[in-house]
Parts: structure tokens; C-alpha cells; sequence
């Protein structure tokens, strides 16, 4: 069934989306933290009244709104995408999605827009205080405009709260609190917020280094860099918890991207967490080749954190293709005809429906309903086709973590130079401090394809695969659009690029 | 209020200096997502190729009952 449909079409729609998100994933974060960083800046400037603090909020605020313009409205882009690539995917969560987003639209216009003309404009205009309100108003603003996306992206990840109405094709949402409470989407919505924190704090860091290593605005950096440092090792460490948190929740409602991210093809009981290893890239599941060339694992801790046990069973890619009775696991080839059966209860109940034959009708629902948790197997052909691409999420899980370690020592040290009054004589850690926003971003990127890429090849987790998410197109229309947008995303970031260079050249002086 | 409220926006536009060019890339960027990829490159599938909800959840629906068979 598969094989017949038109990959290449899913994988450019894959293609665009990912390259649409990555690019839009430059500019959220960096928005949603600079927005706070820029909220304590002036909450300083009020409390002592110090106008070089005012200058300072000012400074960073110019660079807030440049990230702001160019990145406003590039997530619409994946709205257009969605219409047109993924229609089916589109009219089967229009119901779930609605609200959330239309709540996001909401806050975005009346908290975002309506503020953001008083922190802009409203210097010498209106009242200090009047003024640090409006400032910590798009600060939250654009925090909450997030909680709403992101529980979208949660539910995509953990579908609860809705039904399937097999008349219309759509999932219907029958209880929105478990939707908005969903532990998975809390999870998501900390983790990626105070990443976003960090991430923001890096870029002051890399700026103020900069500052530092061109011995301009001296005191200027040092104060940023005080407040940031601060503010980003606190980030850094909740990140590393909700981190935590949020592969707890993955060994229990994608318990793939786990085995995925750990490279665990045979679940164990205790089970190690890989700290560093070397993947056999011909390793497939359920032949006989050992995972890895090279391994250093910490024993027991993947236990701990998958079920906070440390003698427990961790399930790993075998298990879940082929199934584990001793675990008690169903694997993915009897999940698949589970799924078929609920694929065909509903196709029954379409025709029944159709030729008005009632009786024929209820019981193909009733198939359809036993069977409709695992309605997204009755698309797969073969088992192995629920497994993600193994070593792209191992590396990547690595890469994050191994980065968000090294920015809470990054913290650390400049927080301890700062103290000692040192910072300014270390070029070769300033040079780093300007690196570190690069990395940031490299960090960030690679904790979405953890995310994105571990949950594939569902849309929707065990119910939707992107092969029937999609729409009916040819490849070739699919094909344009991705690099007409490679295009205009590489002229905006340039774009960006040049206009922050220059804001940042010309310094706090220039207004 | 609705003047000091009008003055705000007008002062703040009028002395703007790099947000002038952010303006300008607002408008290109908002022009050719609109007025050319929404318009060119990017109509709602189901929108422009069905006339009612219920074609377009019978479609769907086709899609998930013989998923192969329904290419165009």
C-alpha cells in the first residue's frame, strides 16, 4: 500500500516543513527570551533609576525588535503548508486545533501588538512604571502565544481528549482541558520555553564578548553579561530538568524516540544510559549486529530516568517492532492488524453508510472502534516502518545534551570572571562567549529533530503516518516551493544579519 | 486619550530610524507571502478542489479507507 503512494511528494512536503520550521526556530526563541532579558533590564533602570541601565533595556531592545520584524509572520508559512501539503492531516485536526490557535492569535494581537507600540514609542512618553508594564506585557505575551502552539505540537505527540467522528473525518475535541493539561505538553511547553531563555542569553553573551574583545562599552557588556549569566545558567538548569521530565514522558507515550535516542535495539532491566558512542550505521532491527562500535554507558541511569526506577525494564526498538510477551509489550505487527481491521471497519462503514444499510453500518463501527487506538498501523506494510531514523536522533539527543552542559559551565566561569573582575583578560573564553549563540542554535535545532524526527513516521503518535497526511500532489509543486522558500529565508536572514551586525557596530550609543 | 493614544503611534512612526527598514522588510516579506506564495504557489487543497465539508470529508475519508488508490 505503501510503496504505491508518492514518497517523494511526502518527502519534499517533510523537507519544506522541516526547513520552514528550523528557519522559524532562528527567530521564537530568541524573541521569547530576549523579551524577559529586555523586561529585567528596565526593571533595574526603574528600581535605581540609573539612566545607563535605561540605555542598556534600550540597546537590547533595538536588537529585539530587528529579531521580531524579520521573524514575524514566518509561521504563517506553516500554516500555507499545511492547507496545501498536508490537507488530509489539516482536516482531520481542524476541530483540535482551532481553539488553541485561535486563542494564540488572540493574546499574539491584543497582548503582543497592542504593548508593543508603548515599549517602542513610549519612552519619555508615558510613565516608568507604565512603561515596565508594557514591557513585561509582551514578555508574557509572547510566552503565552507559545503555550498555545505548543499544546498543539503536544497533542500531535500524545492525542487525548478528542474522538474520532468517522462521518466526518475529523478528530473532535470532547474535553479541551485535557488537551491544555496534557503532562506532554506542559513538559514541551517548559522545556522549549526556558531553552528559548537560554538561547537568548547566549546571544547576549556572544554580543557582549564581542563588546568585550573590541574593548568597546566595557562596563556597557559587563552589566548585560552580569544579568544574563545569571538569567541564562537558571535557564540552563531548568532546562536540564524539564529535559528530564519531558524523556520521561517519551518513554511513556513514545517509547520509540526513546529506544530511538538511546540507539536500544534489546530492551534491558537495568538499563544504562549512553553517555557517548559510536553507532553501527548497518545495524537494522532484528538482525543479529551489535548497535554500536563503541560505547560508554552509566549503568542503570536510563531506568531511572525512564521510569524512575533503576531496576526497571527499558523497552528497545525490538521490543517494540516485534513485541515482548514477557514484558508484556504488543509489537508494532500486531498493532498493524489491529490497525487494518479499523482501516477496514471504516471503509465498511463508509459503504454501509452509502447504501443505507444501518445494520451493516453499526457493526462496521463497532470494528472500527475496537480496533481505532491503532488505526495508524493499518497504513504501515511492514513493522519496521514505525522505527525513526536511528542514528540522526542519537547524534542529535547528544548533541543538545552535550551542549547544554557545556553552556551551564559556560555560565558558571563567566559568572565567576565577572566576580573576580577577569572577564575582560580572557580573550580565548570571550572569543567562545561569541561562538556560544551559534552553538545555541545548534542545540535548539537538534533537541526539534529529537523531537520532530523521533516521532516519525507518525503525524499524529499511532494514529495519523505523514504518508496518508498528506495531500493528493505531485512532487514537482512540492519541489518549487522548497526551494523558492530556501531562497527567501536565505535573503531574510541575511537581511538580519546585516541589519543586527550593524545595530550592534554602532552600539548602545546609537539610539 | 484616542489623541494621545494617535500621538504616540504618529511621534513614534515619524522618528523612527532603523524601524524604517524593518517596515520595509515587514511589507516586502508580507507581500510576497500573500499577494504571490499564498495566491501562486500555496491554495488550500481542499478548499479550491471541493465545494462542501462533506466532499471534502468523503475524500478524506477515501483517503483513509484506500489510501493508494486516490492519487490524482
Amino acid at each position: 500500500m505503501i510503496e504505491q503512494i508518492d514518497l517523494t511528494m511526502v518527502s519534499w512536503a517533510r523537507a519544506t516543513f522541516a526547513l520552514t520550521a528550523m528557519y522559524h526556530w532562528i527567530f521564537v526563541p530568541l524573541t521569547l527570551g530576549l523579551s524577559f532579558i529586555c523586561a529585567f533590564f528596565e526593571s533595574i533602570y526603574v528600581k535605581t533609576g540609573d539612566e545607563q541601565w535605561k540605555k542598556l533595556t534600550r540597546f537590547w531592545m533595538t536588537l529585539f525588535g530587528i529579531n521580531f520584524a524579520i521573524g514575524v509572520a514566518t509561521g504563517i508559512i506553516l500554516e500555507f503548508e499545511f492547507g496545501t501539503n498536508w490537507s488530509n492531516y489539516s482536516w482531520m485536526v481542524g476541530d483540535i486545533f482551532g481553539v488553541p490557535l485561535a486563542i494564540e492569535g488572540l493574546l499574539a494581537f491584543f497582548l503582543e501588538a497592542t504593548f508593543f507600540a508603548v515599549m517602542f514609542f513610549g519612552w519619555n512618553r508615558v510613565s516608568k512604571r507604565a512603561h515596565l508594564f508594557s514591557t513585561w506585557m509582551v514578555a508574557i505575551g509572547s510566552n503565552l502565544s507559545a503555550v498555545w502552539i505548543l499544546v498543539a505540537n503536544g497533542w500531535m505527540q500524545h492525542p487525548i481528549g478528542m474522538e474520532f467522528n468517522p462521518d466526518l473525518a475529523r478528530f473532535e475535541m470532547v474535553d479541551f482541558w485535557a488537551i491544555v493539561s496534557s503532562p506532554v505538553a506542559i513538559s514541551h511547553f517548559v522545556h522549549v520555553t526556558s531553552a528559548a531563555f537560554l538561547y537568548a542569553s547566549l546571544f547576549v553573551v556572544a554580543v557582549s564578548s564581542w563588546f568585550l574583545l573590541k574593548k568597546r562599552h566595557i562596563k556597557f557588556a559587563k552589566r548585560s553579561l552580569t544579568v544574563v549569566c545569571t538569567f541564562g545558567l537558571l535557564a540552563s538548569l531548568f532546562v536540564a530538568y524539564t529535559g528530564d521530565e519531558h524523556a520521561y514522558h517519551a518513554a511513556n507515550v513514545q517509547p520509540m524516540k526513546l529506544a530511538a535516542m538511546e540507539g536500544l535495539y534489546d530492551g534491558e532491566a537495568p538499563a544504562g544510559l549512553v553517555a557517548a558512542g559510536l553507532l553501527n550505521f548497518s545495524k537494522k532491527p532484528g538482525d543479529d549486529q551489535d548497535a554500536f562500535i563503541f560505547e560508554v554507558k552509566i549503568p542503570m541511569v536510563l531506568s531511572l530516568l525512564a521510569n524512575r526506577d533503576i531496576n526497571s525494564f527499558v523497552p528497545g526498538i525490538n521490543d517494540l517492532v516485534y513485541g515482548n510477551d514477557a514484558e508484556n509489550i504488543m509489537g508494532v505487527e500486531e498493532k498493524m492488524v489491529r490497525g487494518k481491521l479499523a482501516v477496514a471497519g471504516l471503509g465498511d462503514y463508509k459503504a454501509a453508510k452509502k447504501s443505507g444499510d444501518q445494520l451493516a453500518a453499526g457493526k462496521a463501527l463497532t470494528l472500527f472502534e475496537e480496533n481505532s487506538d491503532y488505526l495508524g498501523y493499518g497504513y504501515l506494510d511492514y513493522a519496521e516502518q514505525a522505527v525513526p531514523y536511528v542514528p540522526l536522533i542519537f547524534y542529535s539527543f547528544r548533541v543538545m545534551v552535550g551542549l547544554g552542559t557545556f553552556f551551564i559551565l559556560l555560565f558558571l566561569v563567566y559568572l565567576y570572571l565577572l566576580y573576580k573582575d577577569q572577564l575582560e583578560k580572557q580573550a580565548l573564553l570571550l572569543k567562545l562567549g561569541v561562538g556560544s549563540f551559534l552553538l545555541g542554535l545548534v542545540a535548539h535545532e537538534a533537541g526539534w529533530i529529537v523531537t520532530e524526527v523521533g516521532r516519525q513516521p507518525w503525524a499524529i503518535q499511532d494514529l495519523l503516518p505523514v504518508t496518508i497526511a498528506r495531500s493528493n500532489l505531485d512532487a514537482g509543486t512540492v519541489e518549487v516551493t522548497f526551494f523558492m522558500f530556501l531562497i527567501l529565508f536565505t535573503a531574510l536572514l541575511i537581511a538580519e544579519l546585516k541589519i543586527m551586525a550593524k545595530q550592534i557596530s554602532i552600539g548602545p550609543e546609537g539610539d | 486619550m484616542f489623541k494621545n493614544a494617535f500621538d504616540l503611534y504618529y511621534e513614534g512612526f515619524r522618528s523612527m530610524v532603523v524601524g524604517r527598514t524593518l517596515w520595509k522588510i515587514i511589507f516586502i516579506k508580507l507581500f510576497i507571502m500573500f499577494a504571490i506564495l499564498k495566491v501562486f504557489f500555496f491554495p488550500n487543497f481542499l478548499a479550491t478542489n471541493f465545494d462542501t465539508d462533506a466532499e471534502r470529508a468523503d475524500h478524506v475519508l477515501s483517503n483513509l479507507t484506500q489510501p493508494a488508490a486516490d492519487k490524482h
